[in-house]
């Protein structure tokens, strides 16, 4: 086989396999939403839709809502701006979807003498590209918001595009903490730098070395993706279903959707920045090598795998405290979300920049 | 390949950018604008800076035109108040001047010859935050001064009550 075909049939192969990857995540993230709903309030949940007398605890129940969005009428609101009414939807999931684009599912595996990495585009500007595409989704929300020409869609697009700017600057400030300890921008090269002890003992992984900026990160994080405590833009109680008010069908399952896939990706970021990504604790190229001296060597292919699989577990459990998170903690009020970002968030992510950059450099004089 | 992106991305900036002085509604300008700017950071990719292409996005299309798009949305003209713009002498004085603009970088591109194919590296972070806090620190710490000059600036024009 030619080199450039091989290539792209390796791009097509990885992008095809990211892309079921994460779209089957969110579809069964939305059934783990109302199945974790259900239990924390104490009920049964989605328990009705069946296929050969089967229920599985619900799980088809994302399936008969794909089919009830497909088969709904697509409504447009007499007057609402048609063409931006339509666009929104398209402006909101376009973003998410491209995020995937630089997550590194796992280390780079050598196929027939050629090293592949495990992630559809390991950019020179890494983490940037995910600031720059993942800012772009507040146009779907704002869009979606002035289009329906209705008050609440309205007043849900102003209060949710406030908050994305003003988060933005927090989370881009959280992170700069990790990129100065593993010195890169690249999520690659920030996955293989968490592969290192910390005194010997200790993964040196990001939330290791970074408590503080994890912290605000993941805060910065819920805020982005519109989901509570931060979920004024279309806090049910007040503004209906706030800029999606307007909206019915596959368009409000594209926004539906573009919420999941946030999720979805935003954990597989914090797992990467914060958790190792694909680094399994103690694990070498060879094999264990624990703080002790105690080696236990492990085929190559299993290392591969337990590799793969520490990094979609450590997704999972992020998409699933976005859950735990959303049924536990009330919703903040708005000059609550306002001054929370700018007035504690944001000194603390400096501050932590600043802490940072004073320790590296102690390190760097002292040779510690 | 790389001719063939150059003129696409291109054409896109210049039909985005024609389309956002044309349109009558804000909101479409705005959204050409969104559209321009991303032609121009594929452009700034083509020419290995991948730097200033995310920044670029992160800082044209993330942040500035969403400020606008926020304008926008608070003021709401309806569609028929929007105001008609008639001709008049200036606007052909306009596009007088954008044609000698044309033509004046026509005969700068026949006298001069463009600089060759740039280092595949020298538009990476790491090359531009070499140049940023080496060469460069002076007029990189000057403008940040004069960044806080125009924060201060805007909330003392914002409010008569500190």
């Amino acid at each position: 086989m030619n080199a450039p075909l091989f290539d792209i049939g390796v791009s097509v192969a990885r992008i095809a396999v990211f892309f079921a990857f994460v779209f089957g995540l969110v579809v069964i993230m939305t059934w783990v939403e109302r199945k974790g709903a259900a239990y924390m309030q104490d009920r049964r949940g989605p328990n009705r839709a069946r296929i050969l007398g089967m229920t599985l605890g619900g799980i088809f129940h994302p399936l008969a809502d794909a089919l009830k969005f497909l088969f709904k009428e697509d409504f447009i609101p007499d007057s609402a701006h048609r063409l931006f009414y339509q666009m929104a939807p398209m402006f909101a999931l376009a973003p998410a979807i491209l995020t995937i684009a630089i997550i590194p599912f796992g280390p780079p595996v050598t196929v027939a003498g050629r090293q592949i990495p495990l992630q559809i585009a390991d950019l020179n500007v890494g983490i940037l590209y995910l600031f720059a595409v993942s800012g772009m989704a507040v146009y779907g929300v704002v869009l979606a918001g002035w289009s329906s020409n209705s008050k609440y869609p309205l007043l849900g697009g102003l209060r949710s595009s406030a908050q994305m700017i003003s988060y933005e600057v927090s989370m881009g400030l959280s992170i700069v903490g990790i990129l100065m300890v593993f010195s890169s921008v690249q999520l690659s090269e920030i996955a293989r730098g968490q592969g290192e002890l910390l005194f010997g003992i200790l993964p040196k992984w990001g939330v290791f070395v970074q408590p503080l900026g994890f912290i605000l990160f993941l805060v910065a994080q819920y805020a982005e993706a519109n989901r509570t405590p931060f979920d004024l833009p279309e806090g049910e109680s007040e503004l209906v279903a706030g800029y999606h008010t307007e909206y019915g069908s596959f368009k409000f399952s594209m926004f539906m959707m573009a919420e999941y896939l946030h999720m979805v990706v935003g954990a597989a970021v914090v797992a990467t920045l914060f958790f190792g990504g694909w680094q399994f604790p103690y694990l070498g190229d060879a094999g264990f090598l624990f703080p002790g001296g105690a080696a236990v060597a492990v085929p190559a292919w299993a290392v591969l795998l337990l590799r793969i699989g520490s990094f979609v577990a450590k997704t999972l459990f992020f998409a699933w405290l976005y859950v735990w998170v959303r049924w536990t903690i009330p919703r903040f009020r708005y000059d609550q979300v306002m001054r929370l970002g700018w007035k504690v968030m944001l000194p603390l992510a400096l501050l932590n920049i600043f802490v940072t950059g004073l320790v590296l450099l102690l390190i760097d004089r002292g040779g510690v | 390949m790389e001719p063939i992106l150059f003129i696409l991305f291109g054409a896109i900036a210049v039909a985005g950018s024609i389309m956002v002085v044309t349109r009558k509604h804000p909101m479409a300008s705005a959204l050409y604008l969104i559209l321009t700017l991303f032609a121009v950071a594929a452009l700034f990719v083509l020419r290995q800076a991948h730097f200033l292409a995310a920044i670029q996005v992160i800082v044209y299309a993330g942040a500035v035109v969403v400020l606008f798009i926020f304008v926008i949305m608070l003021i709401n003209v309806p569609e028929n108040k929007l105001p008609v713009e008639r001709l008049t002498a200036l606007r052909f004085l306009g596009v007088a001047a954008a044609g000698l603009l044309i033509l004046e970088g026509a005969v700068l591109a026949r006298k001069t010859t463009m600089p060759g194919g740039t280092a595949a590296d020298s538009g990476s972070v790491q090359a531009v935050g070499r140049a940023l806090f080496t060469d460069y620190l002076l007029a990189f710490e000057i403008t940040s001064v004069l960044l806080l000059a125009a924060v201060i600036g805007a909330i003392a024009l914002a409010k008569k009550k500190i």
